[in-house]
């Protein structure tokens, strides 16, 4: 019976609504009164709706505009974790909303399947995604100049607690190294070229490329850190790689995720990427203790990726998709844009807003939209 | 004034290169002498201010149209250069035309097919996706085209174009004049010209070498006269002179036969000004400069920039019927008051259009005249004319008033205007207050609507527009009234809302106070109730009973305090609990909310300004200071704070001890250095924490201080605990102070120490006083905080204009989805569920409420 009821007003409210008188009614409500409070509350959503009209973008740009400055600038502060840097703040805003490729500090949460997430060799497990290079497992590394040789000296301290072995390092040193010998003398590995005429530039260069070589881990993650998050174990990493570590089969992968926006587009698309984006803004506007709804971070989110890609809020992203001419001229470079509009002959139609400011004209949202039609005949 | 229709609209605006045959059919002059004036001070003809070209000067008529000052909008002209030159601005569009048609059939470089192929997938492209991709493939087409060298039309063999920046060409080691460039560009077809992205209906390649320069009117660069009687010219006249004098040099040069050097170099010369002339800010060319050495502004720096005309002068407007003083507060005003100076009230004027009916009272004004409040200033003629009333004027127009006329009042108490404070950061810093006129020269507002302003009384002035048309007033009243605006639309909770001593007074009012009946009568008749008749008549009334007065007999409101007690308000009766900033203040205000949804924004602005000024009278009456004894401790707790000061301080040695032994473990994925930071700074921000408690504990409840504390008035536990006990670590971008004398902070300190008192911790409380080192320290990060808050102003300022420019078009259309200005759908429904959040409470629909309402 109440099903019925729920039913009619399905396609009338919105489904969050819905759910929400679900959760709020007692059990053993009689259906005539389900219906009243169902119509009340239908009532009440037709007269909370959003008036057709409505400048809703500079609504929500002023509603996050103007907290902006109540914000810090601090970029070093401890989120959640106090052994990890992460920005916040303002810089971090600007950062998501810029559209950066390249992001200060890098990200992951990292969840764990069931046997994994109970915490058992956790610390194992962290430190086999953590990225190593030939450098984390050496004690010395130096060039004889004389004899135009590399001398390495391993550390086998630094190697413990991880998987990787003496034979591994030896592996990946024969891969690098082609053409040149390597010889094993105590515990120092000699290389040398096999050719003759070798050069000692080379020989430094070759040096400084055996400490970065990798060895083992996910790249591009400098620093894992195991954490007690609600009764299971997850790993959070300094630097991000989504697309590697959702390879492994210790790892949850519908809830691990980045907070690298463009990562997140590449590895699982543009609506992700709005809901990173908006979970992002969220994070960091509650984190400084300011309340901004939802639905204004929302809007941002929808701009910067309704063209099916992600475009920072600046000149060459969202702006420069802009259809008039004069709005892009009045935010920057305004004589890059009119020339170009010249070259092709280019048609501003005056249907945004500040055109019509320009012109002394009404601007088509809000009040300036009604327009009288008159039939003539 | 007269009634302004709008006839004719813009529709659109078509931009295009102009050619050489629009310039000169568009001139009206044609100009060919430096000078500007004759002996007389007259401008010469042929000139650069020749009167064809409009009037600046008062008095004189324009030759072309006949009409004065003001009234010629001026006319262009032209001059014939004696060589063709370049426009810079083209230069880049120019060397790709060059690189990629043929030296000498003019073609593209691409064969036939290939061009039909190209311009069906260009057009397709431009209507399917716009005009930004079309950009793109055609810059891909022009680098695949750059490095061909053999010409597949006529196969001519191809010799590279090199450019020497900012605008000379050369074809392998020879160089191009513009003449060469001129008629190499001449012969490509129109066709071709569509690859490039142009459109030879507005732009043919060529217009791209300037033959003929298009002399803008004397009114875009009017002159100014000194004091001195000396004229002085605008820089974009100035740079035309170097333009017209070097112009003739070159054709008297080239008529008499001068050697080639000596043209070529005047060519030079030439090309420099005109390049001068559309921009001054070329990288590689010297910029023109005054006799001063201030370089000129020429035609992009007038466009470009803040202080360009687009965002100057074309996007900003400045407004007439405008005020701006110091503002003060006023609690006895309305809410939606604003009171103004007499003499602004004077000043300020509203016209009024006269009928029959209100002839009387409006001729009142006018014989009252300008000095008379309250009076009129100025009457409007039908024909719009506008007439000053003064003394000797006054009797005249009494005699021609009818109705038709229009008469500019001063303002009265009641009219409208549109309040507002700087930095205008969202739409409640501008709100519509009806006017009060009061004595003495400051704008007055209820100390109640700082919040959306954001203002303070510390010397903050603000201003006052008044609308002046009947649709401008009914938009102001209905749009932008204060009580429309009392719900933020950021988070959907009231922003209008008690504050400060309001809250303090209200909470001691409703926490415990007793007053007199006739004490709670005085007060509530000095809030403004008149009607006592259900007023309780026992001689000694609660305090919450007075607040419950306020507030309407049939509202009911279950809510929690800020320490999560219950407050509970049954038929407009206070049961349970007691005010505080939790129901009264902004950004929280959940009873002042369950008003405005109840009964309304007008209803909830009046009880909201008498709650205000029942706090005030409650404080009045009560008394409320605050003074040092309020951080008095006693001498059990100052103990009990010493001790767990040294306890800090003796871990954070041991944590110190380990670290020099070598002994402390490094925290996953830091040093160990960083360890015993991170160890150090929080063994003594516990300290100060449990320092607070003991502060919390121990101070007497009802002293002032805390009150405030309590009621969310002012200030918080820990500026308590700051002021009496100890003030905490001073930190450095997050760290402890670091920086300062070589290994360490102050000269005062061991070399290497690691103390906590060496970095930065106070342990004591400014009531107690600080020592020279921690005033120091404090002085660091009170500076560290100064530059932060100046760096972030510009940064978020340029973030919020980033959003507004982006996001200004985004509007709901009558479908519900977001579409922006090209109608492209940007939300299917707004924020997912079509809310306006400044309907809603926090940001959703009550429904917990509903369902209690019906069951």
């Amino acid at each position: 019976m109440a099903n019925s009821i729920f039913n009619e007003y399905k396609n009338k409210l919105p489904k969050k609504i819905i759910e929400d008188i679900e959760k709020e009614l007692p059990k053993n409500i009689s259906s005539s009164k389900l219906k009243i409070i169902l119509e009340k509350v239908y009532q009440e959503y037709l007269n909370s709706r959003v008036e057709p009209g409505e400048s809703i973008g500079i609504i929500s740009a002023e509603s996050i505009g103007e907290p902006g400055t109540q914000m810090t600038l601090n970029t070093f502060h401890f989120a959640g974790v106090a052994e990890m840097n992460v920005t916040v703040g303002l810089p971090r805003i600007i950062e998501i909303l810029d559209g950066r490729k390249l992001i200060k500090t890098p990200l992951m949460e990292i969840y764990l399947t069931k046997p994994y997430s109970d915490g058992t060799d956790i610390k194992k497990i962290a430190q086999s995604i953590k990225q190593t290079t030939f450098k984390d497992f050496i004690e010395e590394i130096s060039v004889e100049i004389t004899e135009g040789i590399i001398k390495i000296k391993l550390d086998e301290e630094k190697s413990k607690g991880t998987d990787v072995t003496e034979k591994r390092l030896n592996q990946v040193l024969e891969r690098v190294l082609k053409g040149y010998s390597i010889k094993k003398q105590e515990d120092t590995l000699i290389i040398k070229s096999k050719s003759k005429n070798e050069n000692l530039g080379e020989i430094y260069r070759l040096k400084e490329k055996i400490k970065d070589v990798y060895v083992s881990g996910v790249k591009k993650i400098t620093q894992v850190l195991p954490v007690k998050r609600n009764d299971e174990f997850i790993i959070i990493t300094a630097g991000t790689n989504l697309k590697e570590v959702l390879k492994l089969d210790f790892v949850d992968k519908t809830r691990t995720i980045t907070n690298d926006v463009f990562e997140i587009y590449d590895v699982l698309g543009v609506e992700a990427a709005r809901e990173t984006i908006i979970n992002e803004v969220y994070k960091v506007i509650e984190n400084q203790g300011l309340n901004v709804d939802i639905r204004h971070i929302m809007l941002v989110a929808d701009t910067m990726t309704f063209s099916g890609k992600v475009n920072g809020i600046t000149r060459y992203g969202v702006i420069s998709e802009k259809a008039s001419i004069l709005a892009r001229a009045s935010f920057e470079t305004p004589i890059k844009h009119l020339i170009n509009a010249s070259l092709v002959g280019e048609t501003d139609n005056l249907k945004s807003v500040i055109e019509n400011v320009m012109l002394n004209q009404p601007v088509p949202v809000g009040t300036g939209l009604p327009d009288l039609v008159t039939k003539i005949k | 004034m007269t009634t302004d229709y709008l006839f004719k609209k813009i529709d659109k605006i078509r931009f295009g290169v102009i050619s050489h045959k629009m310039i000169k059919k568009m001139a009206s002059a044609k100009i060919v002498t430096p000078e500007l004036y004759d002996k007389e001070g007259y401008p010469v003809d042929g000139g650069l201010m020749d009167t064809r070209l409009g009037v600046i000067d008062p008095g004189l008529k324009c030759k072309t149209c006949g009409s004065k000052l003001k009234e010629c909008i001026g006319h262009f002209g032209y001059i014939e250069l004696a060589r063709p030159v370049i426009h810079v601005k083209f230069v880049k569009i120019i060397l790709d035309l060059l690189r990629c048609t043929c030296q000498e059939c003019g073609k593209i470089l691409l064969p036939d097919e290939y061009i039909k192929k190209h311009m069906k997938k260009f057009s397709s492209i431009e209507k399917r996706k716009g005009q930004k991709f079309k950009r793109v493939k055609v810059k891909e087409l022009i680098v695949k085209l750059k490095t061909i060298n053999k010409c597949p039309h006529c196969k001519a063999k191809l010799s590279k174009i090199k450019i020497e920046k900012p605008y000379t060409f050369y074809q392998g080691d020879k160089r191009l004049n513009p003449i060469e460039i001129r008629t190499r560009l001449e012969k490509i077809p129109d066709e071709d010209c569509r690859l490039f992205g142009l459109n030879p209906e507005v732009v043919r390649p060529e217009w791209m070498i300037l033959t003929l320069m298009a002399i803008p009117p004397v009114t875009m660069r009017p002159s100014i006269t000194l004091e001195s009687g000396e004229r002085s010219e605008d820089d974009l006249t100035h740079k035309l002179g170097d333009v017209v004098r070097i112009n003739q040099r070159l054709f008297e040069n080239i008529n008499a036969g001068a050697p080639e050097i000596i043209i070529e170099d005047l060519w030079d010369l030439l090309q420099y000004h005109i390049t001068t002339f559309f921009d001054n800010n070329i990288a590689q060319l010297p910029p023109a400069r005054h006799r001063s050495g201030q370089p000129l502004k020429t035609i992009t720096e007038r466009i470009k920039s803040k202080e360009g005309r687009i965002r100057h002068n074309l996007a900003g407007k400045r407004t007439n019927f405008s005020s701006r003083t110091v503002i003060s507060p006023d609690s006895m005003l309305a809410l939606d008051e604003v009171g103004i100076p007499k003499e602004v009230a004077m000043k300020l004027t509203i016209p009024e259009r006269i009928t029959e009916w209100n002839f009387e009272y409006l001729k009142k004004y006018v014989e009252n005249g300008p000095k008379k409040y309250p009076g009129a200033n100025y009457i409007i003629r039908p024909d719009g004319k506008k007439k000053k009333i003064t003394d000797e004027t006054k009797e005249q127009l009494l005699e021609e008033l009818q109705p038709g006329y229009y008469v500019e009042r001063q303002l009265l108490d009641g009219d409208v205007a549109i309040f507002n404070r700087q930095p205008s950061l969202h739409r409640m810093s501008m709100m519509c207050h009806r006017i009060k006129v009061l004595p003495y020269l400051t704008f007055r507002l209820n100390p109640a609507v700082c919040a959306p302003y954001n203002a303070d009384f510390d010397g903050d002035e603000m201003n006052l527009h008044i609308p002046q048309t009947e649709e401008a007033r009914a938009e102001a009243e209905i749009l932008m009234q204060v009580q429309t605006q009392l719900i933020s639309p950021r988070y959907g909770l009231g922003i209008i809302a008690c504050n400060q001593d309001a809250i303090s007074g209200n909470f001691i009012l409703t926490k415990e106070l007793k007053l007199s009946r006739e004490d709670a009568i005085q007060l509530l008749a000095s809030i403004g109730i008149e009607d006592f008749t259900n007023f309780s008549n026992s001689d000694i009334v609660e305090g919450k009973d007075v607040f419950s007065f306020v507030i309407p007999k049939d509202f009911n409101f279950k809510g929690k305090t800020r320490a999560g007690e219950e407050v509970v308000i049954e038929k407009g009766k206070l049961k349970k609990g007691f005010m505080d900033s939790a129901n009264l203040g902004s950004g929280s205000g959940l009873l002042i909310r369950n008003l405005h949804k109840n009964y309304g924004s007008a209803m909830t602005i009046d009880i909201l300004g008498k709650l205000f000024r029942l706090g005030i009278k409650v404080l009045l009456k009560y008394g409320f200071s605050t003074g040092l004894a309020d951080t008095d401790l006693p001498e059990e707790s100052r103990d009990k704070i010493k001790e767990i000061l040294s306890n800090s301080e003796v871990k954070v040695d041991s944590l110190i001890q380990s670290y020099v032994k070598n002994e402390l473990n490094a925290l996953p994925g830091r040093t160990v250095r960083e360890t015993l930071e991170l160890r150090i700074l929080e063994t003594l921000n516990k300290a100060r924490n449990e320092c607070g408690r003991i502060v919390f504990k121990t101070l007497d409840k009802n002293s002032h201080t805390l009150i405030m504390a309590n009621s969310g008035a002012r200030g918080n536990i820990i500026n308590l605990a700051q002021m009496a006990s100890c003030v905490g670590q001073q930190a450095l971008r997050g760290e402890r102070i670091e920086r300062g004398y070589k290994d360490r902070t102050l000269s005062c300190f061991k070399q290497d120490a690691l103390g906590s008192e060496a970095h930065g911790f106070i342990g004591r409380g400014f009531k107690q006083g600080l020592k020279p080192h921690e005033f120091f320290f404090m002085a660091m990060t009170g500076r560290d905080s100064l530059m932060d808050t100046a760096l972030r102003t510009p940064k978020s300022g340029y973030l919020y204009r980033r959003l507004a420019n982006s996001m200004q078009d985004l509007k709901v259309e009558y479908d519900y989805t977001v579409r922006n200005a090209s109608k492209k759908i940007v939300q299917f429904t707004y924020g997912d569920d079509g809310l306006d959040v400044s309907r809603t409470e926090g940001g959703n629909i009550n429904i917990k409420k509903i369902i209690q309402s019906v069951l």
